[in-house]
């Protein structure tokens, strides 16, 4: 069946107005009701190929962040270990449509970024592992992934410090005449520090060529948004203050957000102006490996948000348009798991650094 | 007495200040429902509410600045930060704000507030979280520092920190939450500034705080195997520093090495080699030796960072460089 007979689904690449604030009743989910969304869009604009490639790439993702959880109860991956599990389809939504020159630059949640950038599935477990093979010769661990030439700037671990770099990474593209966009990711809970705000206040005086996506999870760590920000959910009149467009997606919907992105992508490399995009996503699992992640929010609220699962909903997807059989997404399904054993074997195999290197690449 | 953790300690020093005095309040981070990200105030906002226990945005700068604030207008503000790390997001608020106000306003204002957070290396958290920025802070003139390593200590210096009218940084080392010791049930305060020999001896005085001092104990014993008597001063106190302890030290000794477990350049200690330096000249057999932790940043894999950190051999090659054993 050609997804193109199908009505669109979801609300993508919407500008919105501002709205007033949310009642407590919404509060938990933020004024946006998952129960009432429907399953995840598909599209014509995109191929065939990409659509499944996408689904391959979270459970990619997902395979990887369950096996780093392994890992950190062997002892093998260290420090602190935040998981991108539920937030899969946002990551995939909004890297793929960028290209191989455009930037990225992350916060410390970080492997699903790294992995939907295709950056070497090895190398990041390798540097899980802290080993001298991984992306950051295991200096940076999990929180501080890093592959230049792959123009991923970064896993930055202090909450909001990652905004004014990917600023500067685009100032340098306006002021060397490039068409080259900036994506920057961070979590609801980094729009409380004042390098947010100064942020989309330089963007936009200065009319940055700069995407600043948001992935709304509800939660930072323990502190429902609600909690630490005036009018909750509702960014848009914030943006509206600093004259910056919005766009608010289902970030449970991978298509959805890639549609949204590839517009917002496309307006930024035209017009070099900033653009806001808000993703409504979640993660099942606690806000790092030391947080259960049961304190804070209600059994049931986990539960809504599960039933959305993009691994679980995306997939269903594809078999009901035909784009895929069962067979195919069982293929893909080993092909995941080989690729996940060949990466963990791959950073056990790999020689630890040598003392020496400690003293490696602290000046240029 | 009673046997119970560092974390025990600052526990029941904060419930007693929450308890005992209105103006005291507390806030951080994830401080309240969720419990504190070190669990010190698990339970604290169900048992003494919102007002007096309040989470804060992720907003640093802001919320050491608003503690500043409420100190100056009469109020105990007890500030916490999840990682001394995240004081750099505040730190024009805590060095250009809460330790010149009370200067530069000729002494009209002071600021009774406590900023503690957990700090240290050697878990693997990497260059942006396991820094230990006590050690510059400790310079400031206008605020004092205090790092326990005991729970003893940890719950009285907590209670004169509390009661200060200065800004105080009370730093935690991360390593020693779950650290044990006993506390007397009556009260009690250690005074700032205040040093504590941990250990006496006669060939060589060592001196560190917090972490540091355990990583002494170490050394210390594995020196009395080889038949040197070393004295180990706990600081207690980084500012001020309480250099008539050390300097009554080294004219019995002759003889010092100081251990700073951040690094080694540039830190607090460095500050306390040049003082006795001067001020026991006339007593000493040789250098004062510095040992710390090596000069780059923190790195991720686990053998890169112990061998970066400084350990017990460290201050025994030291000690070997001033006395021969
Ligand atoms: C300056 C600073 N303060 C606090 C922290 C500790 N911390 C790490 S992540 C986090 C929550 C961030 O939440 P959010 O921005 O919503 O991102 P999410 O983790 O939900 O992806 C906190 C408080 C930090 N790393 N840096
Ligand atoms: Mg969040």
């Amino acid at each position: 069946m050609d997804p193109s007979e199908k009505p669109r689904i979801a609300t993508t690449g919407v500008v919105t107005p501002a709205t007033p604030g949310i009642s407590p009743e919404q509060k938990s989910t933020n004024g946006f009701d998952p129960t009432r969304s429907s399953s995840p869009s598909l599209s014509a604009s995109i191929d065939k190929d990409e659509l499944v490639r996408m689904y391959r790439l979270m459970l990619l993702i997902r395979r990887f962040e369950e096996t780093c959880g392994q890992h950190y109860s062997l002892g093998n991956v260290r420090g602190f270990l935040h998981l991108y599990i539920g937030q899969e389809a946002t990551g995939i939504g909004a890297i793929t449509p960028l290209e191989a020159r455009d930037y990225i630059v992350t916060h410390y949640r970080d492997h699903g970024h790294a992995l939907a950038r295709g950056l070497d599935t090895n190398r990041i477990m390798a540097e899980m592992f802290g080993k001298k093979t991984g992306l950051s010769k295991g200096k940076g661990g999990s929180m501080h992934i890093f592959d230049a030439a792959k123009h991923f700037m970064g896993g930055h671990a202090i909450v909001g410090a990652q905004l004014p770099l990917a600023a500067g990474i685009a100032l340098a593209q306006q002021y060397l005449e490039t068409d080259v966009v900036t994506m920057v990711f961070f979590g609801d809970g980094a729009t409380n520090q004042g390098t947010f705000h100064e942020t989309l206040n330089l963007a936009s005086v200065w009319q940055l060529p700069i995407i600043f996506f948001m992935e709304n999870n509800l939660y930072g760590m323990g502190s429902a948004v609600g909690r630490v920000r005036l009018q909750g959910a509702d960014f848009s009149d914030v943006m509206g203050a600093y004259d910056v467009d919005t766009v608010s997606v289902d970030g449970m919907d991978v298509v959805a957000v890639r549609e949204a992105t590839q517009t917002a992508i496309d307006k930024v490399r035209a017009q070099g102006s900033p653009i806001f995009i808000e993703a409504k996503t979640f993660r099942f699992v606690g806000h790092s490996f030391a947080d259960p992640g049961d304190q804070y929010r209600q059994k049931s609220e986990v539960e809504i948000w599960r039933r959305r699962d993009p691994l679980v909903t995306y997939p269903h997807r594809l078999l009901e348009y035909g784009l895929a059989t069962q067979a195919d997404l069982d293929d893909l399904s080993e092909s995941v798991d080989a690729e996940i054993a060949a990466a963990v074997e791959f950073a056990t195999n790999s020689p630890e650094p040598d003392l020496s290197e400690a003293f490696d690449d602290v000046y240029a | 007495m009673a046997e119970i953790t560092i974390r025990e300690a600052i526990t029941q020093g904060l419930a007693e200040a929450i308890e005992t005095d209105e103006s005291v309040f507390i806030m951080g981070e994830d401080i309240g429902e969720y419990g504190g990200a070190y669990s010190i105030t698990k339970g604290f906002l169900e048992k003494y509410g919102a007002q007096r226990i309040k989470d804060t945005p992720i907003s640093e700068a802001a919320f050491v600045g608003a503690g500043i604030g409420a100190a100056a207008a009469g109020l105990r503000p007890v500030v916490e930060l999840m990682s001394m790390s995240f004081s750099l997001v505040a730190f024009d608020q805590i060095v250009n704000m809460a330790a010149n106000l009370r200067y530069m306003s000729g002494g009209q204002i002071k600021v009774p507030m406590v900023i503690r957070a957990p700090t240290g290396a050697g878990v693997q958290l990497g260059a942006t979280h396991s820094q230990s920025f006590e050690t510059w802070l400790a310079e400031v003139p206008g605020i004092y520092c205090a790092c326990p390593s005991n729970p003893h200590d940890a719950l009285g210096l907590l209670r004169s920190s509390i009661k200060s009218d200065n800004p105080v940084i009370f730093a935690e080392h991360s390593h020693l939450y779950g650290s044990r010791g006993d506390v007397p049930d009556d009260y009690y305060e250690i005074p700032l500034g205040e040093g504590k020999v941990a250990r006496s001896g006669e060939d060589l005085t060592m001196v560190s705080y917090g972490y540091g001092v355990h990583i002494l104990e170490q050394a210390a014993e594995q020196m009395a195997q080889d038949g040197v008597d070393a004295e180990i001063i706990d600081l207690r106190s980084l500012s001020p520093v309480d250099y008539d302890t050390i300097v009554a030290s080294v004219q019995k000794t002759g003889r010092a090495v100081m251990l700073d477990t951040a690094r080694r350049t540039g830190g607090i200690m460095s500050e306390v080699v040049s003082e006795v330096q001067e001020r026991a000249m006339d007593y000493l057999d040789g250098p004062v030796m510095r040992v710390g932790s090596k000069d780059v940043p923190w790195p991720y894999n686990r053998n890169l960072e112990q061998d970066i950190l400084a350990q017990s051999d460290d201050v025994i090659k030291a000690a070997r460089k001033i006395i021969s054993f």
